[in-house]
């Protein structure tokens, strides 16, 4: 058993792999996928559209995998044991795995090849869909299950008049019954989406182009539409094994026994394309439960499939749906609220005390609280449960399934609290992998962490008992202005290098004069302290600001001849500026009178606050710009300069969406589009790069500045120390946070917005206040008894041309 | 007595500045017989003097790192990689085996500053 090959790559199949490994499995392992890319989240496929990228979606390749991409298996030779691809290649194995998937079901109606017609499947359906949108007005999607209005979804996010068209009485009929299908089409159409049920396609018609210009209803009603997508449903693409003899089902899939094994022993199947139990599962819990499974059986164990939950929780086009357990019982108790759009019910026993399953549209709390009871004695009466959201500790048993994606109980993760000594949901993830997959368990395993006893310590260090964010709190509230009543009102001790610059930085964000003044100079760290950065050898290094970028010629040459006249290192920084190294602390004044006096101010590249906002040369210059990015970046960073926050706040403008400034890698980037302004948050390179997410789209200038105005006042009051947008925006949910920027709903945006413009009005150039005062200028010395006199330690070598410093040899520091 | 004789003998005191030259948690640098010494007034106007050496990172840095107290021992954070050292003993209290050299300073009535590095 050396050789194990995997036809498929796909989420079933890459978790495979990664399961094998995971196991120890020693073999060689060999995937022919027939995409042209490796697997990805389909789960998330509809946020391609929304702003993720390919990278985004994509699951890393375990090292030591080989990968075939766009090879697509033709032909199993089961007596030879090797398998032959689409391009002539043939690979043999000793253990052959099928992961083939499924394709969707085009349903033959008259018209379904037409351009204009699409499936829904994969990122190259995505990219042709979206193509086909450009120009186009309506589209139809034919098929109102899930995957049908995710569809629908996509299609009104890239801009079009949407109809979804159901052959059944009512929409996603497999999750919702008929009174939860009225209420969720309610809030479909209040959304602008029109639904036409027990309606298929009779016909699907082309305009003179050519391409699909409309869908003719069974009644003879014609929807107008130039995108027509079907979701009606997905077939197991068995047609490998068919073709090899294996045994498969009289309606579709590969027939495999409870370790899934197929009719050869030699070959397993797993996912979209297997047969268990006359069930075929389109489900991403139960898929990765059979990668699970197959490869115990692979390494010899004893793992087997059972009957899989298909409990499902979504949230489509903003409204939460969930399934879970039966869809029918003796008795049925129903909480239906047509004013908030609420539809929630459950399933029970005849005796009213087995709980059997559940529906809810509108509002998915049932789900969470309930679903692990399924099967069970309810923990209260139905209707108090559904009304009140049952009692405030209801104990779950230890064997109830929390995470059904991954099939975790609570007891398991219990175990991995108290074994681990885990204090955080990520923990949980990391030691059991419960929530990684949808994430709607992760409410539950907060639930679980708190009712263990873990108390997760906020406390910034040994003199504060608070988080930064309620330091913040309590600073603004109580307009306190020192650290030392601070310190003397709410913490101990005399601080320390972690609680001082928090507090200096929560200080300077609420506008309390020049971060040197009196006592705050004692807080600041030495980046702070100098107004430049410490380098490795004692010295600092100075950025002047250059907003946007841009810097007229005589600008340049002055930081020319600063740097040439000090003998500073001088280097481009990846944010359009220029870094001057090597200066000691006594020169930094004169640096700067100099810096000061042609023009430049503070970059607060030393500080964390904002830095500074590239830019492309945008639609003044470029052939493809759409905007003024260059105009948008300079006036970004002028408004926001000198703002100090828990980590710094990068920023970039591109003038179209080609993205030369690499927008999407700053805390918030802005992409220019045809009618104004796409708004991005949370992206940073460093350590864990991300991209950020798309926050609004086609703003104009003035709604742009005030919901970045809101978004960084809010994440300056609310995010923990050194934490970056993009860590603190995973924490608080990208939802949440669009609720209280864009839709206000704390009622604190006017306050975040007038804390922004006291900002931007109280604002001063801090070098140029330091050269003007001369007791701040007294505290630039090497050596306080000889202030003339400079650091002899300090010592420089030429390379390339320029100084680097000679590096002090470090004795053995361990006595 | 004699003991005190012989300590005012051989201790020979440098004086650097002048007391409002240091800052309230803040640490200022002297240069003493090509030594450079970390000096720190604390919040409660009691004086420190260590060596300004970073054993960690070789620079010259102690006296720009942030004052403050752990378990109420005054310390400094080293500006390089924070490292904390004891004002008191000149033991690195993130690493134990680690020591800076400590100096004696103290307040003339004149309110000069001074240290000594015998």
């Amino acid at each position: 058993m050396s050789r194990l090959v995997i036809v498929g790559h796909g989420p079933t199949s890459h978790r495979l792999v990664e399961a094998l490994l995971a196991k120890g499995f020693a073999g060689r392992v060999t995937v022919l996928g027939e995409e042209p890319r490796s697997a990805y989240d389909r789960v998330a496929l509809t946020s391609y559209l929304t702003g993720k990228s390919v990278e985004d979606l994509t699951y890393p390749v375990p090292e030591g995998v080989v990968l075939r991409l766009s090879s697509l298996v033709t032909a199993i030779d089961r007596e030879n044991r090797t398998v032959t691809t689409a391009d002539g290649h043939v690979e043999p194995y000793d253990v052959l795995v099928l992961a083939t998937g499924s394709s969707p079901f085009v349903p033959p109606v008259p018209g379904r090849d037409l351009p204009g017609c699409f499936v829904y499947r994969t990122i190259d359906d995505l990219d042709a869909i979206r193509e086909a949108s450009a120009g186009a007005a309506g589209g139809v999607v034919i098929g109102g299950g899930l995957l049908g209005l995710e569809a629908a979804d996509a299609l009104r996010g890239l801009g079009l008049e949407t109809h979804v068209v159901e052959m059944g009485g009512w929409l996603m009929p497999r999750q919702v019954d008929e009174g939860g299908g009225a209420v969720l089409r309610g809030h479909i159409e209040a959304l602008g989406l029109s639904v036409h049920t027990e309606a298929g396609a009779k016909e699907i018609v082309a305009g003179p182009d050519g391409r699909v210009s409309g869908l003719v209803k069974p009644d003879g009603e014609t929807i107008e539409a130039q995108v027509v997508v079907f979701s009606a449903g997905v077939r197991p693409r068995d047609e490998l094994a068919r073709q090899a003899g294996l045994e498969v089902g009289p309606r579709g899939g590969i027939a495999v026994d409870d370790g899934m094994r197929t009719s050869d022993p030699a070959i397993y199947a797993v996912g979209e394309c297997a047969l268990h139990d006359g069930m075929v599962y389109g489900l991403v819990g139960p898929c990765f439960t059979m990668a699970e499974v197959a490869a115990d059986r692979i390494l010899g164990g004893e793992a087997v499939f059972t009957r899989a939950d298909l409990s499902t929780k979504l949230k489509l086009l903003g409204v939460e749906v969930a399934q879970f357990g039966a869809m029918e019982g003796a008795l049925d108790v129903t909480f239906m609220d047509p004013v908030g759009g609420v539809y929630q019910k459950l399933f029970v026993s005849d005796d009213a005390r087995t709980l059997l399953g559940g529906i809810c549209v509108g509002d998915a709390t049932p789900y969470n609280t309930l679903k692990p009871f399924v099967g069970r004695d309810l923990p209260g009466a139905p209707s108090e449960l559904l009304f009140t959201g049952g009692p405030a500790n209801m104990e779950l048993p230890d064997d109830a399934q929390v995470c059904s994606c991954n099939n975790v109980t609570k007891g398991q993760v219990c175990t991995a609290i108290a074994g681990n000594g885990l204090t955080d949901v990520a923990g949980i993830k990391a030691c059991t992998r419960a929530g990684t997959t949808c994430g709607s368990c992760v409410p539950m395993l907060k639930k679980i962490l708190v009712a263990e006893g873990v108390e997760v310590s906020k406390a910034l260090c040994e003199h504060f008992a608070y988080s930064r964010a309620e330091l913040f709190d309590i600073v603004r509230v109580r307009g306190i202005t020192t650290f030392s009543q601070l310190i003397a009102e709410h913490g101990t001790g005399r601080g320390c290098d972690v609680c001082k610059p928090v507090v200096a930085s929560i200080l300077a964000s609420l506008g309390n004069g020049h971060i040197l003044d009196g006592e705050q100079a004692a807080l600041q760290d030495t980046n702070d302290h100098f107004l430049a950065n410490i380098q490795r050898n004692g010295t600092y290094s100075v950025v002047p600001r250059i907003p946007g970028g841009e810097i007229t010629p005589d600008k340049l040459i002055v930081i020319g001849e600063v740097a040439r006249d000090f003998g500073l290192y001088t280097k481009i920084t990846g944010g359009q500026r220029i870094d001057l190294f090597g200066a000691r602390v006594e020169q930094l004044p004169q640096i700067w009178k100099r810096l000061v006096d042609a023009g430049f101010e503070s970059g607060h590249a030393y500080g964390k606050a904002l830095r500074t906002v590239k830019s492309c040369v945008g639609s003044t210059w470029c052939r493809y710009g759409v905007q003024d990015a260059v105009g948008l970046a300079i006036a970004l960073e002028l408004r926001y300069r000198g703002l100090r926050s828990p980590h710094k706040l990068k920023s970039a403008v591109s003038g179209c969406a080609r993205e030369c400034a690499e927008a999407r890698g700053k805390d918030f980037g802005i992409i220019a589009t045809e009618k104004g302004w796409n708004l991005y948050i949370g992206g940073n390179g460093g350590f864990t790069p991300r991209h950020a997410d798309l926050f609004a789209s086609d703003l104009d200038t003035e709604e742009l500045i005030r919901t970045i105005d809101r978004f960084l006042m809010f994440y300056i009051r609310t995010a923990d120390r050194l934490q970056r947008t993009s860590a603190w925006l995973e924490e608080q949910g990208l939802d949440y946070v669009k609720q209280v920027v864009l839709d206000d709903s704390l009622g604190i945006c006017a306050d975040l917005e007038a804390q922004m413009e006291r900002h931007v009005a109280t604002y001063a150039d801090e070098w140029r206040a330091t050269i003007e005062d001369p007791e701040k200028l007294r505290r630039f010395v090497s050596f306080v008894n000889a202030p003339g006199t400079p650091d002899p330690s300090i010592r420089f070598e030429a390379e390339r041309d320029q100084v680097k410093p000679v590096l002090i040899p470090l004795e053995a520091v361990r006595s | 007595m004699t003991v005190l004789r012989e300590d005012l003998e051989t201790t020979r005191w440098s004086p650097v500045c002048s007391y409002t030259d240091l800052l309230p948690e803040r640490g200022a640098c002297a240069l003493v017989d090509g030594r450079q010494i970390a000096m720190f007034r604390t919040f409660d106007g009691v004086l420190y003097a260590i060596d300004n050496h970073d054993p960690f990172s070789g620079a010259q840095v102690l006296s720009r790192g942030i004052v403050g107290t752990r378990a109420g021992e005054p310390c400094v954070a080293s500006p390089m990689h924070k490292q904390a050292f004891s004002l008191v003993t000149g033991v690195c209290l993130d690493d134990p085996a680690v020591s800076v050299p400590t100096y004696r300073i103290r307040l003339a009535e004149d309110g000069t500053v001074e240290v000594s590095t015998g």
